[in-house]
């Protein structure tokens, strides 16, 4: 976890320290702060249900946020990079009816994923293209765009639905790879690593983070500013095509309506985990973690048969929380050492 | 994914521990509703609670998502297993996308029964009709002799679209038992396509070119509020009566202004009471859900179950003056 530690001053200017080694600050860290969450939220849990701690339902419950969260590694970067993609939940209702016309054509499941993850690509890509091409903001384009797709599944299927999916295709949203990992959960492991390597250890990753700074400073460093920002709509994009591929092995149907209002919990999931909505700083840690803490928390509650409703004001609340807590305590450790600055004068 | 490796190995070291509730604990039951928060099932679920008192060991567990999506009602579903329930009794959201989630839960021993909105044969154990199309068709014909003079003269339907399947179907049994009451006459069918102001002036055509009729049925529930207000408006209250299916909170108006003297609908008080009494028996083993059998619902009776394993709760529940302000501040 040190090693980020530079990643991240490096990404925030104006905040240059003195010493490189920050000693016990170090720990004072987003990601810390969540974990402790995390750990508190799952002991909570664990005393409060009798069923919480049981391998095959903790396995359960990770399906509810693996495909949100697998959407949420690329919307971190998308974030970071000081855009946003509003559209994630439509792309996925737009592969899903395309997956389902291309099983009602009697296409395999190796055709069902191509066509899941292509229309992904094309998707992000539209979008890219709109945003970049145009310099258009990416909030308007990708609301409209929310529409777009969500419209044309409603054109295309109406109150219809596609359900004959090859039986070996539920495996992606059903499967286990091994006792009760599931396939998503793993899919998800591996994403969360390469999104991590590719955002902390290699160039493309410092250019995210370049633009979601400073654009202007970035195009005279020699960054391609356009060309990184595009990528991130295509992996945006891509992302939403392999959670619909998830989602739709999982139901094992295609309705228009599918994954309504997902993209907000995405967003969500993303700040919760400490990226910056303003853009230039964020890690994949964090956004993991916080992934869980949202998948323990919904849980939980669910075990406790808490309404929904009670849910959502809980998640605001942490969200709100979580976002206020490290700026509060900066707050008082920057009047404390104002006092005890001006008692040494 | 530290996180991931704590939490699997706690897990497995707890899991061993949890194992411990079993025998004499009540019946579980999970009433799962298309989403909370609406009238019509926080009514069912007063029922539901009726048939736990009523049975002594039951419990309900009253839940659902916060819209109405299929998503959210899995993850309800998912919850439901993982607390290790012994029945599921939903309302569904979509017929299909519930089966996987569903199919799991009988996997794991869970009686899953579809009531009200029902899923795909292959996600449920029976599914319970509110109603069923001979018995609508029957009430429908029964409510309008009953306002006819002595059960006599000339009547007229106001329906929705000439395309609509259940409307069609609801006529087709109206006409079917007919021949059974004497002196009662069909004169017209008219369509208002279920917008209001189209069934408004429909029934205006109506009173005008059948001055004979007595009784409007419609059986759509956009139907019968603008027949109704047709016929006051036209100051032929006490004269001509307006009855059918339609909701208590958009009737309750009419029946005090005297067009609506009596109409007809599910009680989905009814509807949560026989859901949890099936499930009830289902767990209890003093009923198995196969076409053809006979499963108890304590007070209302038995529920017969066709080839599909659906079977029809009752006749539809007829709302009149004593009881519309009550079901009002339901649904």
């Amino acid at each position: 976890m040190t090693d980020h530690t530079l990643d991240t001053l490096a990404g925030s200017p104006g905040t240059l320290p003195d010493r490189l080694d920050l000693g016990w600050r170090r720990w004072m860290r987003w990601e810390v702060l969540l974990l402790a969450v995390a750990i508190g939220i799952f002991l909570i849990n664990s005393f409060a249900s009798p069923y919480f701690l049981d391998p095959w339902n903790l396995s359960d419950a990770t399906f509810n946020f693996t495909e949100k969260a697998i959407i949420a590694l690329a919307m971190a970067l998308l974030i970071i990079a000081g855009d946003i993609d509003l559209s994630v939940a439509s792309i996925i209702a737009l592969a899903s009816v395309t997956m389902g016309a291309a099983a009602e054509a009697g296409v395999g499941t190796p055709g069902l994923v191509a066509v899941g993850l292509l229309t992904g690509l094309a998707a992000g890509a539209f979008n890219g293209f709109l945003i970049t091409r145009f310099q258009l903001p990416s909030i308007v384009v990708t609301i409209g765009t929310m529409s777009l797709f969500r419209g044309i599944c409603y054109i295309a299927l109406g109150d219809g639905v596609y359900r004959n999916y090859p039986s070996s295709f539920a495996w992606f949203g059903q499967g286990y790879v091994w006792w009760v990992f599931s396939f998503e959960l793993a899919l998800f492991a591996v994403l969360a690593f390469l999104f991590g390597l590719l955002l902390h250890k290699t160039v493309f990753g410092r250019q995210i983070f370049a633009v979601g700074n400073n654009p202007v400073a970035a195009l005279f460093s020699g960054v391609r500013v356009q060309k990184v920002r595009f990528s991130l709509f295509l992996l945006t994009g891509l992302a939403s095509g392999i959670a619909s591929i998830l989602l739709t092995a999982r139901v094992g149907s295609t309705r228009p309506s599918i994954a309504l209002g997902w993209e907000l919990e995405v967003v969500t999931m993303v700040v919760l985990g400490g990226v910056s909505i303003m853009g230039g700083s964020g890690t994949i840690v964090g956004v993991v973690i916080a992934a869980f803490v949202m998948g323990l928390v919904t849980f939980g509650f669910g075990l406790l048969n808490v309404p929904g409703i009670v849910m959502s004001i809980f998640v605001g609340l942490l969200l709100i929380g979580v976002i206020a807590l490290p700026i509060g305590i900066r707050k008082l450790a920057r009047r404390w050492q104002g006092v005890s600055g001006r008692a040494k004068r | 994914m530290k996180l991931l490796k704590i939490l699997a190995a706690t897990a497995a070291v707890v899991a061993t521990l949890s194992v411990v509730q079993a025998e004499a604990a009540p019946v579980r039951i999970g009433l799962v509703v298309k989403a909370l928060g609406i009238g019509f099932f926080e009514a069912a679920n007063k029922g539901a609670q009726e048939a736990a008192k009523e049975v002594g060991d039951a419990e309900v567990i009253y839940t659902g998502p916060t819209t109405t999506t299929a998503e959210g009602q899995i993850e309800v579903i998912n919850s439901l297993i993982a607390q290790k329930v012994d029945a599921i009794a939903v309302s569904a959201n979509d017929t299909d996308a519930l089966v996987p989630a569903l199919k799991k839960a009988m996997d794991r021993g869970i009686k899953v029964i579809s009531w009200d909105s029902g899923v795909a044969k292959e996600g449920r154990l029976m599914h319970l009709n509110p109603s069923s199309n001979p018995l609508i068709g029957n009430m429908c014909v029964l409510l309008a002799e009953k306002v006819l003079p002595e059960g006599k003269g000339d009547f007229a339907i106001l329906s929705a679209t000439p395309t609509s399947t259940n409307q069609n179907t609801w006529i087709e049994e109206m006409k079917k038992v007919l021949p059974q009451h004497p002196g009662m006459n069909l004169v017209s069918t008219v369509y208002g396509d279920d917008l209001a102001d189209k069934s408004y002036r429909e029934t205006l055509g109506l009173l005008k070119s059948n001055p004979g009729v007595k009784a409007i049925v419609a059986p759509t529930s956009v139907g019968i509020v603008a027949a109704a207000q047709a016929v006051e408006d036209q100051g032929l209250v006490g004269k001509v009566y307006v009855t059918g299916l339609g909701l208590p909170s958009e009737l309750a108006g009419h029946v005090k202004a005297g067009s609506v003297k009596s109409f007809a609908i599910w009680n989905p008080i009814d509807l949560g009471y026989s859901a949890t009494m099936i499930a009830y028996n289902l767990v209890k083993g003093k009923a198995e859900a196969k076409p053809g059998a006979s499963i108890p619902m304590g007070r209302m009776g038995e529920v017969t179950l066709d080839e599909d394993s659906t079977g029809a709760m009752a006749d539809p529940f007829v709302y009149d003056a004593k009881n519309v302000d009550e079901f009002a501040k339901i649904f």
